[in-house]
């Protein structure tokens, strides 16, 4: 059987490594080729980079950390902000990663994904729906690192992007991103009922038990974390680890 | 997936020269080859049959016996035909690729990705030293999968909704449906294995 996998998601802001509470307040981690010699020594299953300011501005790709990243790292590896074409996609899986995720550029430019998809698979190409409270009106889509609201449904903008050919959907709780308090498992519940490609949820994870709970009760594929696998705990300093795997088995048991 | 900067980056990492090539001219030079998989089937079947190269492989690993691995895609070249194209495969190993659709109940959801752990079916060098890990596990991306002819050419299986070759062998010819240049030390092993060989 297949194991769960649970993805640090690391957030890049220019050359650093950040990380972010509902997508605010970025505080500094470290140096990310540093970083990921450590979870490339804790073997973790897979890793994923967002580089929020390209997403956020529009600035270009910065190719050379993504070079140095990926010659020093034995497992999955995906990359999202600001992917603009497919050009951009080659350049990225030529460098060494294996997944591309795509998030704001798909809302004026769907075809970029049919595009990627067709070229390389579904299988390299991940569709990112962050998520967020409004203030209004309950949950609504938002694109440009939580900036712009997007009038799309959930559920359905999620049909369209399998539609278009995503292999694997990033599900992101803007509202627990960083909160430490759990996913947000009827979002999660909501999107696995609705697609046959696996999910990946993001947003809240505190503690293993959350991981658990999250793949039983939502039927999540995967799980990403990030504040877990960066500080000690809550409030407190940096620290690069990784759930063991004996405490994995026991909450996915 | 099958992607060449990170076979390479291993290789380089494991301390073994590797060159990605596509020259007919050097690849007739080659020691050992490593045949990965980008697309579908057909269109790599498609690309091997009219560059030519489809004769030179043919040539080294049939006539003089180098090492051949297979990864991905790769693998399931190495095998008659394939339920995802209608052009031949190199046929190396009696094996043929089927679709996971048509035969796994739609609990499993497809691809087949992420990390799976393998069980040894026949020795093989390629998975010399695997008994020292407790658990050996590779990084699997596939929708389609590859079952033997003959049980003695499975050297690794796996299960997802049906147990699978998840690696073959046919004397000199070597496959891996996984990704060893994901699958940080276990994939070393593997690749250290091949360089060995």
């Amino acid at each position: 059987m297949l194991r769960t996998r649970v993805i640090p998601c690391l957030l890049l802001k220019n050359e650093s490594l950040v990380k972010t509470v509902k997508f605010k307040e970025y505080n500094y981690i470290g140096d990310p080729v540093n970083t990921v010699r450590i979870f490339n020594e804790l073997e973790v299953d897979e890793l994923m980079f967002l580089d929020i300011f390209a997403s956020k501005e529009g600035s270009s790709i910065n190719f050379k950390i993504l070079k140095d990243i990926a010659n020093e790292c034995f497992m999955p590896l995906s990359y999202g902000g600001n992917i603009k074409s497919l050009d951009d996609a080659k350049k990225i899986f030529k460098i060494g990663f294996e997944k591309v995720v795509i998030n704001s550029n798909a809302f004026d430019n769907l075809k970029l994904i049919e595009e990627i998809s067709k070229y390389f698979g579904a299988q390299s190409i991940v569709g990112s729906i962050d998520i967020k409270q409004s203030f209004f009106g309950g949950q609504k889509v938002y694109s440009h690192h939580g900036k712009k609201k997007q009038s799309i449904g959930i559920v359905e903008w999620a049909i369209q992007l399998e539609k278009a050919g995503v292999g694997e959907l990033l599900i992101t709780s803007v509202d627990k991103e960083g909160s430490w308090d759990g996913y947000d498992v009827e979002l999660i519940k909501s999107i696995t009922h609705s697609v046959q490609v696996p999910v990946i949820a993001n947003g809240g994870c505190g503690a293993v038990e959350h991981i658990g709970e999250v793949v039983k009760k939502a039927n999540a594929s995967a799980c990403a974390v990030g504040s877990m696998v960066v500080y000690q705990k809550k409030g407190a300093g940096v620290l690069v680890s990784f759930p063991g795997k004996k405490a994995l088995e026991e909450v996915l048991r | 997936m099958g992607n060449l900067g990170s076979i390479k980056n291993m290789f380089k990492y494991i301390g073994v020269e590797s060159k990605i090539e596509s020259d007919l001219d050097k690849i007739k030079n080659a020691s050992k080859i490593l045949l990965p998989g980008v697309g579908s089937f057909d269109t790599a079947m498609k690309k091997i049959n009219e560059s030519g190269l489809k004769e030179v492989l043919n040539e080294k690993a049939l006539k003089e016996q180098v090492p051949v691995l297979g990864i991905c895609l790769g693998m399931q070249l190495l095998t008659n035909s394939s339920e995802e194209g209608i052009l031949d495969g190199l046929g190396w190993v009696d094996a043929k690729t089927m679709s996971f659709k048509s035969v796994i109940d739609k609990k499993y959801r497809i691809p087949h990705m992420g990390w799976n752990i393998v069980s040894e079916s026949n020795e093989s060098k390629l998975t010399d030293g695997f008994k020292d890990f407790d658990e050996t596990r590779f990084y699997f991306v596939h929708s389609y999968f590859v079952k033997v002819e003959n049980e003695k050419n499975s050297i690794l299986k796996t299960d997802y909704g049906l147990k699978f070759d998840s690696a073959i062998q046919k004397d000199n010819i070597f496959g891996a449906q996984f990704h060893p240049e994901k699958s940080h030390k276990f994939g070393m092993n593997i690749f250290k294995n091949f360089a060995k060989i």
